[in-house]
């Protein structure tokens, strides 16, 4: 009786783990099997050509493009979003009349899609619609901006849609994490005559420390993943300037016929993701006590 | 429904290896039937831990567990008939009370109406019928304990189990607290084991209590034996408050009685040991007196209102002793102590065992 | 009170202007929708509708073109309806009863799987897009909705597990073990006592499938067929054809139109998706 009692719980999991692990990791070998192939339109998976789609990969001049528009997205978007997230953060936390409606105004970006998000600043920025006529049409006759259009300065356009959909995010991290600071501390450092900016400056930004890190650590996540966002606002264009590996890979493998390379870039993606996670997600579990 | 319990050889290794630890070494208890057996010890004697194996919520590395006779080795929580309260109580908050104390009837299938009379029985008993339609987050913390109790006792099991229940009580709910287990104890005539530390616990409710210490039962016995006839030094120590003095000395007999010396005195007391021992004298056998031998300076002095307790400092240290409330001792005082020649115990130096 | 009124100014004007900058865009949205053709083109982003015009409302929803299709955004709104309630269910079930064992009912182990399952939440789903279109060809549910639903609850598997292992697990290990000296055995601790405690979780984590789900754009593309796009996809082919005639109203309805459920959802539910990530479980 009792030994079912301690089988019962591994069966009733056993089949969702199954399933799970056979998506995450089952995927994650075959993608790598896909890799060392030459499939091109269908999987071939006589064609053994070892690294070969990896070599590949690393000589084309579009990948290289993707993974420079993924470092400047990534830093821009991540940077600008916790900049942004800890001012609005730290001015919400000043006891504001209106908190609320105005929490609710930053974070509703966050319920998009990225697909709504991307299409309604495609219209924004427009080039001869847009923001150009709207600064035109207020007095602001030399204002220029094709930013969306122009293969230098595209990117930065998706910088600022994403901006937009996730500071919100930034800001409810950072208000939650100003919100269990325990005030006493700030009461003792106002006794002893620290004024207001040098408070938040010498003890509440380092107590924020964890905030910080966790917030880079998911926007980075998200910022990995935009494969949305690029698609809606410039579809990886013009040409492919504003390529990411999400793009990239996708473009690849569904369009152009080339499953072998997609699979290779996957990799690559998960290479780099499961460089940052796997130590995170191994010091936190090691850290934990076991819980009885 | 009063069983038995019967507990032979049980031991429980945590861990592998060099990282093994023993908590439980042979332990073994015989619970008669409606006894109110208690399990005493410091934190991390593994008095809980042998409780949870009673319950059948963790199973032993070795060893015999019988109920009632049966062997209930590897079988479920419960179906062992044993009802339990918890430290915490553990009550389910989404359930009324009526419904806490019914669950466990409501789980054996028990028809609606024989459960519902069942419940008002037991909240009756406990004086809780007015509590019956609230949830557990609108009680006071001496309620819950009741309605904890309550659902135990509506099990009509036959064995009750206590984990620490009075431990998160205020000082003057445990004393009522206390008298109400008591009293169910002896309307119910359940077999009962109860876990404390707090040794006054210990000694108001059980009819046995078994101290333990590093997982080794050191003693079991009345009340009464584990005061006055304590077998080590450790139970000695444990139970009675203040705790009592401790003397290590040597004795030498000189016939029917012996000369016991120690650091800054002597005692001549009717007790025939030899060589190096430790004498156990509780504060309410040790005497002031002035023209003692005995002496030493007073370092504090504590009034309780019906005692007195004075700390001496002497040359094996500080001693308690209780004097009448009237006393006029001050602390710097030098006093005399004298020490009754009856109530003695005598352990070994060396094993701090006693000798008999 | 000079120095603390003007900071005070400041404080209020950086916060109402970024009030703005979130709000804006949505604005716009709604006011071009409004306008025809040549209100867009004579007026600007900003400029009100001279005459409202709720046409491209209509065409937005039953007949502007994604691609070759001409019959609006209807179709893919209850695609990603039937897509996205079975979705949610389904990995929020799993969560739960996953959360439940993993917090529980530890064993052996336990801690590992919860730990290689807890990747599935980073993991870029971009390695498992090739793998999962030959699994939907193999089981014939390529650009089906059913095979939508299936790579769904899979991915959701990982985000729910840890929702519900988290919350459960604060939990006190003695209300389990108070409930098995009962009698009660696994499913009946589950369904009695667990789940009563959970809809703080349950709120979160269905709220959080919900949008995610809706919002996803990858594995609608990737996965669906003519007839089962989900609405963001549907969205994306119509603000992207290169038909001769760009309707930036049609654009922005349909814009609108797809983004309203989650909206909807976060403005109405939004307070006890914060209540439940703050929430613990039930003292007493």
């Amino acid at each position: 009786m009792k030994s079912f009692e301690n089988i019962l719980p591994k069966l009733v999991i056993a089949p969702g783990f199954l399933l799970g692990f056979t998506f995450i990791y089952g995927f994650m070998i075959w993608n790598g099997i896909l890799s060392v192939t030459n499939s091109r339109m269908l999987p071939n998976y006589s064609d053994f050509v070892g690294l070969e789609q990896y070599v590949r990969l690393w000589d084309m001049d579009r990948w290289y493009v993707a993974l420079k528009n993924l470092g400047i997205f990534t830093v821009l978007y991540v940077g600008v979003s916790m900049l942004l997230g800890m001012v609005l953060a730290i001015f919400l936390d000043q006891k504001i009349r209106f908190e609320g409606v105005l929490r609710t105004i930053y974070l509703y970006p966050m319920a998009l899609s990225f697909i709504v998000t991307g299409t309604a600043w495609k219209w924004i920025l427009n080039p001869s619609l847009g923001l150009e006529k709207l600064m035109h049409d207020l007095g602001w006759a030399s204002f220029s901006f094709d930013w969306l259009v122009q293969s230098d300065t595209a990117i930065y356009c998706i910088v600022i849609a994403g901006v937009w959909q996730s500071a919100g995010f930034a800001m409810a991290l950072f208000l939650a994490g100003l919100r269990g600071i325990d005030d006493s501390i700030i009461k003792a450092a106002q006794i002893d005559g620290a004024s207001l900016p040098r408070i938040y400056w010498r003890i509440i930004l380092p107590v924020l420390r964890p905030v910080v890190f966790s917030t880079i650590l998911v926007l980075s996540h998200l910022s990995i993943k935009a494969f949305d966002l690029v698609m809606a606002l410039t579809a990886g264009g013009p040409g492919y300037a504003t390529d990411v590996p999400a793009t990239f890979m996708f473009t690849m493998s569904f369009t152009r016929g080339q499953i072998g390379l997609g699979a290779a870039s996957a990799t690559m993606m998960l290479a780099t993701v499961a460089a940052i996670v796997v130590p995170y997600l191994y010091s936190e579990l090691r850290s934990k006590p076991h819980e009885r | 429904m009063a069983a038995p319990l019967h507990i032979a050889g049980i031991r429980k290794v945590f861990g592998k290896g060099d990282k093994a630890v023993e908590v439980l070494k042979r332990i073994n208890i015989d619970v008669a039937p409606g006894e109110f057996l208690i399990l005493v010890g410091p934190s991390g004697c593994g008095k809980s831990t042998l409780l949870n194996i009673i319950a059948g919520l963790e199973e032993p590395t070795e060893g015999e567990l019988r109920i009632n006779g049966k062997n209930v080795i590897g079988m479920a929580p419960a179906q062992r008939d044993i009802a339990m309260v918890f430290q915490s109580y553990a009550l389910y908050p989404t359930m009324s009370v009526a419904d806490n104390i019914g669950f466990a009837l409501e789980m054996r299938k028990v028809p609606k109406d024989v459960r519902t009379k069942r419940i008002h029985e037991v909240a009756a008993m406990l004086q809780i019928e007015h509590l019956l339609d609230r949830r557990p987050a609108q009680l006071s913390g001496g309620q819950r304990q009741r309605v904890a109790m309550g659902r135990a006792l509506a099990r009509d099991p036959q064995l009750f189990l206590f984990d620490e229940p009075l431990s998160n009580l205020d000082a003057k709910l445990r004393v009522e607290m206390r008298a109400e287990i008591k009293r169910l104890h002896l309307v119910s005539g359940i077999t009962t084991v109860y876990v404390t530390h707090d040794q006054i616990e210990a000694m108001t409710l059980g009819s046995r209590i078994a101290v333990m210490k590093d997982g080794i039962l050191q003693q079991i016995g009345t009340p009464d034996e584990i005061y006055r006839l304590p077998a080590n030094t450790y139970v000695a120590g444990f139970i009675g408050s203040p705790t009592m003095n401790f003397i290590t000395g040597t004795a030498s007999s000189t016939g029917a009685t012996s000369l016991f010396s120690f650091e800054g005195g002597s005692l001549q007391l009717p007790s025939p040991v030899q060589g190096k021992v430790t004498l156990g004298q509780r504060p309410e056998h040790i005497h002031l007196s002035d023209d003692a031998s005995w002496r030493g300076q007073v370092t504090l002095v504590e009034p309780t209102g019906a005692d007195t307790y004075v700390v001496v400092k002497t040359g094996v240290g500080l001693i308690t002793v209780r004097t009448p409330p009237s006393t006029q001792v001050k602390v710097g005082d030098t006093v005399g102590m004298t020490v009754s020649s009856h109530h003695n115990n005598w352990f070994d130096a060396q094993s701090s065992l006693r000798l008999s | 009170m000079n120095a603390k009124n003007l900071s005070r100014l400041a404080v209020y004007s950086v916060l109402l202007i970024a009030a703005f900058f979130f709000l804006v865009p949505l604005y716009v949205m709604l006011v071009t929708s409004l306008k025809d053709g040549a209100q867009i083109r004579a007026g600007n982003l900003l400029s009100l509708p001279t005459s409202l015009n709720v046409d491209a409302w209509a065409l937005a929803w039953s007949s502007a073109c994604t691609g070759v299709d001409c019959r609006g955004l209807k179709p893919f709104f209850w695609n990603s309806v039937s897509m996205a309630v079975p979705a949610v269910l389904i990995s929020t079930t799993i969560g739960a009863i996953n959360g439940y064992v993993l917090s529980m009912w530890k064993f052996r182990g336990s801690d590992l799987l919860f730990g290689f399952m807890l990747f599935g939440v980073f993991m870029p789903f971009q390695v498992v897009l090739l793998p999962m279109s030959q699994v939907l060809g193999f089981l014939g549910l390529s650009s089906s909705i059913t095979g939508l639903v299936m790579v769904h609850s899979l991915a959701g598997m990982a985000g729910t597990t840890l929702f519900f292992r988290n919350y459960y697990t604060a939990i006190p290990r003695e209300l389990v073990n108070a409930a098995r000296m009962d009698g009660a055995g696994f499913w009946r601790i589950f369904y009695r006592i667990v789940i009563p405690m959970s809809t703080p979780i349950l709120m979160v984590t269905l709220i959080w499938q919900f949008t995610n789900i809706w919002n996803d754009f990858l594995f609608g593309v990737a996965f669906s067929g003519a007839d089962s796009k989900p609405i963001t996809v549907g969205l994306n082919n119509m603000a992207n054809t290169t038909s001769s005639v760009k309707n930036y109203n049609v654009d922005m309805a349909a814009a609108i139109i797809a983004g309203l459920p989650t909206m909807l959802v976060y403005v109405l539910a939004g307070q006890y998706f914060v209540k439940g990530l703050t929430a613990g479980a039930v003292k007493g």
